[in-house]
């Protein structure tokens, strides 16, 4: 159930299934955290959190508690995949960060960021109230993660009147994605996305998370056709 | 720590099918009362120790059975509400007949326990039977009189306090004035009249306004032991709120909030799921409180909140593995605490089927494990460790090789005595001390 062994030097990794990376990026001491990517691991772990995500919302009464858990852990990890170089510098805490330390301090304006054009296509979907947020790298790092407003719209729909959101089967909401940006690209040793700190390939790694998550926004805000189900759901 | 034995009737209960989910003892730990994912509710009674035998310890018999909650269908949502019995509560007993509280997702109940031992007998109009009997065979008076009969346990639904919540309950509290209780559930806490059920007061309330900006649960909540107007309630951040009911009609604003700053090293993704308190208990003083989150207990002192008084890890070596438990959901699992009567001892349950006491004097603690094999009755459980690597020992677990399906989420302490109950999976056991118990 458990992988074993606690913490995998890089090289092993492609050996072991993508989501059981485990230990080695949560370590500040760790040689390879400073060169690399959390965004590597948080890939997988975003990936696994978006799954949870689903699941959770596809009960026909989702376990709250769960459910929050799983939202607030992937604003954490989205926050860390952003790129920080386009935002505002980020006051760092007085004593030396570690790594893991800086990717959270810009976890709010990363957050705002890729919330904010979220919002955007939200709005033309469903004329929410919210007003759009305004552009990027104009959001002030100090904005707490709550007035962000962000990517729940799925918990709108949790009030009283909610049904079955999503029943479609998992492989469904997952047909039309293009897998093949997994596949082999962000695992190569040399292909790594880079850390917060470089330029070039940081634009791929937004689009891909905005990209997903606008097509999972949309089926969970109801522009993607619905079944309702045979019987009660559980 | 004193040695713990199985004790005869150890494992008490074997349900081939259903999930024990709530453990409770009464105030005189006489009873002792299981509720299971099946809405049925199971109560043990201590016998008395028996004279003839003065060594053997009042064992644990089933007194009584019944149904509490069964399944239902809200049409409204379309909703099948589950009848897993969430919480049990018992009443502090007033007369001859003994009262609890159970609880699933949505209802709570009332149920009265009565015992009958007596029927009357001889009845002027009416047979043995309960037929009438022909007028003309009555030919003079009698007085029924009260003839001893085999016990019969009786149960009855006294009050049903339905369509109080929204969200799914996950705590029920009694309160020391033993008129009101109070029921939480994920967004909301309300307080009820045990004698009114078609209405209840919100006490507490964190639903937003938008449920967009949801961030936040209610996980666990209890009203302190003697101060009637205080309780305690704990949420998915980590964070405590001791709220005062004469503050204000809704106790929103908290008179106290204990939380414990987050500590940098050990910052990861999951760092919030680990801080989710998922129960918390007032010691039997009122002075402290004791919560579980994932992977440590911890002792509050309600006179500070800036940080807990005492941290006992209950599993750290889980630590490096959490990404693979958040994969199979198993950190989100909510493990419950318990105090010993006299608060010097706390416990918890674990993965593998063990639970850990940590005595708070000497800061020793110990690992046990309830199974079939280490439970023979009389038999003294054997403490149990887990190697992280390094030297191992001949009876040691590994890390890797801990069952993470049989977890003991339920435990309780018998209020006065060093008798625990366990429950693991389907089987509950009780263990108790070695020697003729005083609290130490």
């Amino acid at each position: 159930m458990l992988s074993k062994g606690l913490k995998r030097k890089r090289e092993e990794e492609e050996e072991k299934e993508p989501l059981a990376v485990d230990a080695w990026w949560l370590d500040p001491g760790h040689a390879s955290v400073a060169q690399a990517p959390p965004a590597v691991a948080s890939s997988s772990l975003f990936d696994l959190s978006v799954l949870k995500l689903h699941h959770s919302l596809q009960q026909s009464e989702p376990d709250l508690r769960h459910l929050v858990l799983v939202v607030n852990t992937l604003r954490r990890i989205q926050a860390s995949m952003a790129p920080a170089a386009a935002l505002p510098p980020v006051p760092s805490p007085p004593a030396a960060p570690s790594v893991a330390d800086n990717l959270l301090a810009s976890s709010d304006a990363a957050l705002s960021a890729s919330m904010a054009s979220l919002l955007e296509d939200l709005s033309h979907i469903e004329g929410l109230s919210q007003a759009p947020q305004p552009l990027a790298d104009e959001g002030p790092p100090g904005r707490g993660i709550g007035g962000a407003a962000p990517s729940l719209g799925a918990l709108d729909l949790l009030g009283p009147a909610t049904g079955c959101l999503l029943d479609d089967g998992l492989e469904g909401l997952f047909e039309d994605i293009d897998t093949s940006m997994y596949d082999n690209e962000l695992w190569a040793s040399e292909g790594l996305k880079p850390g917060p700190e470089d330029g070039p390939g940081k634009e791929e790694a937004p689009e891909l998370d905005e990209a997903e998550l606008d097509y999972l926004m949309d089926v969970l805000v109801g522009t993607q056709a619905l079944e309702r189900p045979p019987g009660p759901g559980r | 720590m004193r040695a713990l034995t199985a004790t005869p009737s150890c494992l008490a209960v074997s349900l081939p099918a259903d999930i024990i989910s709530t453990v409770e003892f009464n105030h005189t730990g006489e009873l002792l009362a299981t509720g299971d994912k099946g809405g049925r509710v199971v109560i043990f009674q201590r016998e008395p120790e028996s004279k003839n035998a003065p060594h053997s310890q009042g064992e644990y018999d089933v007194y009584s059975t019944f149904q509490s909650h069964e399944p239902e269908f809200d049409y409204l949502k379309s909703l099948e509400i589950e009848e897993k019995i969430n919480k049990i509560k018992w009443l502090p007993q007033q007369n001859a007949a003994h009262s609890l509280l159970s609880t699933n997702d949505k209802t709570i109940k009332l149920w009265k326990i009565t015992e009958r031992d007596k029927r009357p007998e001889g009845y002027n109009l009416k047979d043995e039977e309960g037929k009438l009997k022909d007028l003309s065979t009555v030919t003079s008076l009698q007085v029924p009189v009260l003839k001893p009969m085999d016990l019969m346990v009786e149960v009855s639904p006294r009050r049903i306090f339905a369509n109080g919540h929204t969200y799914h309950i996950n705590s029920i509290s009694v309160n020391s004035d033993c008129e009101t209780y109070m029921s939480a559930d994920d967004l909301r806490i309300n307080l009820w009249h045990l004698a009114i059920t078609d209405r209840s007061f919100n006490i507490v309330d964190i639903k937003p306004a938008n449920m967009e900006d949801l961030t936040e649960v209610i996980t666990a909540s209890e009203f302190h032991p003697h101060h009637c107007n205080l309780f305690v309630y704990s949420s998915s951040k980590g964070s405590l709120r001791l709220c005062d009911m004469r503050a204000a009609a809704l106790c929103d604003k908290h008179s106290k909030l204990f939380e414990e700053p987050e500590d940098p090293s050990n910052r990861s993704f999951f760092s919030e799921i680990i801080s989710s308190v998922s129960d918390v208990k007032f010691s039997h003083s009122g002075r402290y409180m004791l919560t579980r989150d994932y992977l440590t207990v911890k002792v509050w002192d309600l006179n500070m909140e800036a940080r807990p008084i005492e941290t006992y890890q209950v599993h750290d070596y889980l630590r490096s593995k959490l990404c693979s438990l958040y994969e199979n959901d198993c950190i989100f699992d909510k493990f419950e605490c318990a105090w010993n009567g006299s608060d010097s001892v706390i416990m918890t349950g674990a993965y593998n089927n063990f639970f850990r006491m940590f005595d708070r004097n000497t800061k020793r603690d110990v690992t046990l494990e309830a199974s079939r094999e280490s439970s023979k009755p009389r038999a003294v459980l054997k403490p149990r460790r887990v190697c992280v690597g390094g030297k191992r020992r001949r009876d040691d677990i590994s890390v890797d090789s801990l069952d993470f399906t049989k977890k003991i989420l339920h435990t309780a302490w018998h209020p006065a005595e060093n008798i625990i109950a366990i429950a693991a999976t389907n089987n509950l056991y009780i263990f108790q001390d070695k020697v003729n118990s005083d609290m130490h």
